[in-house]
């Protein structure tokens, strides 16, 4: 048995580059070595939207680029026995399991794919558990998605029945990674040292390239080579939990820098990562550049896992609509303000509405507005193309439609010299979350034959 | 002592979870460390983002790693699900945190980027 396992990460979100998993699976093939790769891509409100897909077509609701992320690998990883282990089933497991099926079948390829399910909440029972322990619940009619976070156990039992493809809903993302190692190598469901590690391998893996490069660079201060082909990240964890972040082939880099932005990504106290499988603990995790792109992680640890399963609940939230026109040119500036102020003044009264000048002052001012009285100082390097955006929000789609055409009128009614108006409206996913006990959630585990007999 | 921005002493990325913003510093080099513990303080980073009125800031110190973590609370207009915002994530805010001036002694100046 080996003391090392890789586990490469063919994507970090839903939307990430396809071909990606390609150079993963070819370094993971060529190192011979125990190996899984995962595809993390579920996002706060992905599953929300993955639902109402579901609900328009009971075979959607998975990952949407599930056959283009897979198709180019499949054969290569259940060939070179690189279990694929991915959160793309999102509201529907069982459909992209047919999908994968479909892929196995146009490959001549024979395999058996585990389909992890149980964390949908909005049955009748998980309704009840919501309603128990959620202060702040919607009405029925406006949920549209509730998901308990699941833990590796279930992983781990698909594993070990055999299955190359893992499918999931809801896990937490890092269960993706630590499963396939309590797997390999007998870690114990209280190990919390390195459940710890494992755990925080899979936090390193999970965004795919933000640990190799991607979402770093700054030109002259952090260049990233190839940034067009960026070699997603493969990890070494060892028997003992031992962690050595690298990548493969192509562009990016890994090196302390990249790998400690990625270490505090999404992380409040750094002593406490929780997970469904442990606490893990990196108050005192330092980094070793071993160089070629290879950077060790030392002294993480873990503590007891929490008591209580996070459920994120998704609900309809009413509508937001976003309307835009561009001025140039001598006091563009003052014509662009003017516009947000006479679409304000017309807009329906109580609508939740925002005026933003991009290239002056947007991202970095909060819904208040508290800069667009002093737009002008935001100005200070005399941008003359601008580009004002209105905002609005509202749990009645009419009042949105109407603020939008206000935005529309600015082409002959407005200040002078509008133009290039572009405007949408799509329906707002609300969520909460709250914390379940853990007997309430139940995970399922099921195994499907794909391909020849 | 010069004067200049954060940004030619460290890193940051930001992440978001509900109307909670973390962004991490890390130091370029380990002996610009010390000082960013003492400029880039709790009341400083609050300050920066006054205008989007944090209820409380946070920070996390990591020796080993010369990088902090700061916890953002209330900053978000309720989140990715429910700010107008462009950026509802406030991922870019993690720049903002780098327009910090400090006043640097020039013992260290060696150790930061170049001007832009």
């Amino acid at each position: 048995m080996s003391d090392r396992m890789l586990i490469g990460a063919g994507a970090g979100y839903s939307g990430d580059r396809v071909d990606a998993p390609g150079a993963v699976v070819r370094d993971l093939q060529e190192a011979g070595e125990p190996a899984a790769i995962i595809f993390e891509t579920l996002g706060e409100r992905t599953l929300a939207a993955a639902q109402l897909r579901r609900r328009q077509n009971p075979a959607l609701g998975y990952e949407p680029k599930l056959a283009a992320l897979l198709q180019p690998v499949l054969k290569d990883c259940v060939e070179s026995n690189i279990p694929i282990i991915g959160n793309f089933g999102a509201a529907n497991p069982s459909a992209a399991a047919d999908i994968v099926a479909d892929l196995a079948r146009e490959a001549g390829l024979r395999l058996k794919i585990g389909v992890v399910s149980g964390d949908d909440m909005l049955d009748a029972g998980g309704r009840a558990v919501l309603r128990e322990c959620c202060d702040d619940l919607p009405d029925d009619t406006l949920l549209v998605s509730a998901n308990a976070y699941l833990g590796a156990a279930p992983i781990v039992e698909a594993l070990g029945e055999g299955a190359q493809v893992i499918v999931t809903g809801r896990v937490a993302d890092p269960s993706l990674t630590l499963a396939p190692l309590i797997h390999a190598f007998g870690w114990r469901h209280d190990d919390w040292v390195r459940l710890g590690r494992g755990t925080m391998a899979g936090h390193l893996l999970e965004c795919g390239a933000q640990v190799s490069g991607g979402y770093y660079a700054d030109p002259g201060f952090k260049d990233v080579p190839g940034p067009e082909c960026i070699g997603y990240p493969i990890a070494e964890i060892g028997r003992d939990g031992g962690i050595v972040i690298g990548k493969a082939r192509g562009g990016g880099l890994v090196n302390r820098r990249t790998v400690t932005e990625q270490l505090l990504y999404e992380v409040h106290d750094p002593g406490a990562y929780l997970t469904p499988d442990v606490t893990a603990d990196i108050g005192n995790a330092s980094l070793a550049d071993l160089g070629n792109d290879r950077v060790r992680v030392d002294g993480v640890t873990g503590h007891p896992r929490p008591e209580r399963l996070k459920v994120t609940i998704c609900f309809d939230g009413g509508w937001i609509g976003e309307g835009e026109i561009s001025y140039y040119g001598p006091n563009a500036l003052a014509r662009a303000r003017l516009a947000g102020e006479v679409v304000r003044r017309r807009s329906p009264p109580g609508i939740r509405i925002r005026c933003d000048v991009i290239g002056v002052l947007s991202v970095l001012d909060g819904d208040a507005g508290r800069g667009w009285e002093q737009l002008e100082a935001f100005a200070a390097g005399g941008s003359t193309d601008v580009r004002l955006r209105v905002a609005f929000a509202d749990n009645d789609r009419k009042a949105v439609e109407r603020g939008l055409a206000e935005v529309e009128a600015l082409y002959c009614a407005g200040p002078a010299g509008g133009g290039g108006i572009r405007s949408q409206m799509r329906p707002r996913i609300a969520a909460i979350s709250c914390l379940v006990p853990r007997d309430a959630v139940k995970a399922k585990v099921e195994l499907r034959g794909a391909g020849h007999a | 002592m010069p004067e200049m921005p954060l940004h030619r002493l460290a890193h940051a990325r930001a992440g978001d979870k509900g109307d909670r913003l973390n962004i991490s510093l890390v130091a370029y080099e380990p002996e610009l460390f010390p000082l960013l513990l003492e400029a880039v303080t709790e009341s400083a980073v609050a300050k920066l983002f006054a205008h989007r009125r944090p209820t409380a800031v946070k920070r996390y110190v990591l020796p080993k790693l010369i990088a902090m973590n700061f916890v953002l609370d209330g900053v978000l207009d309720g989140g990715v699900t429910q700010a107008l915002n462009l950026d509802t994530h406030g991922k870019t805010l993690s720049f903002r945190l780098l327009e910090l001036r400090l006043a640097v002694p020039n013992a260290l100046v060696k150790f930061a980027r170049p001007a832009i």
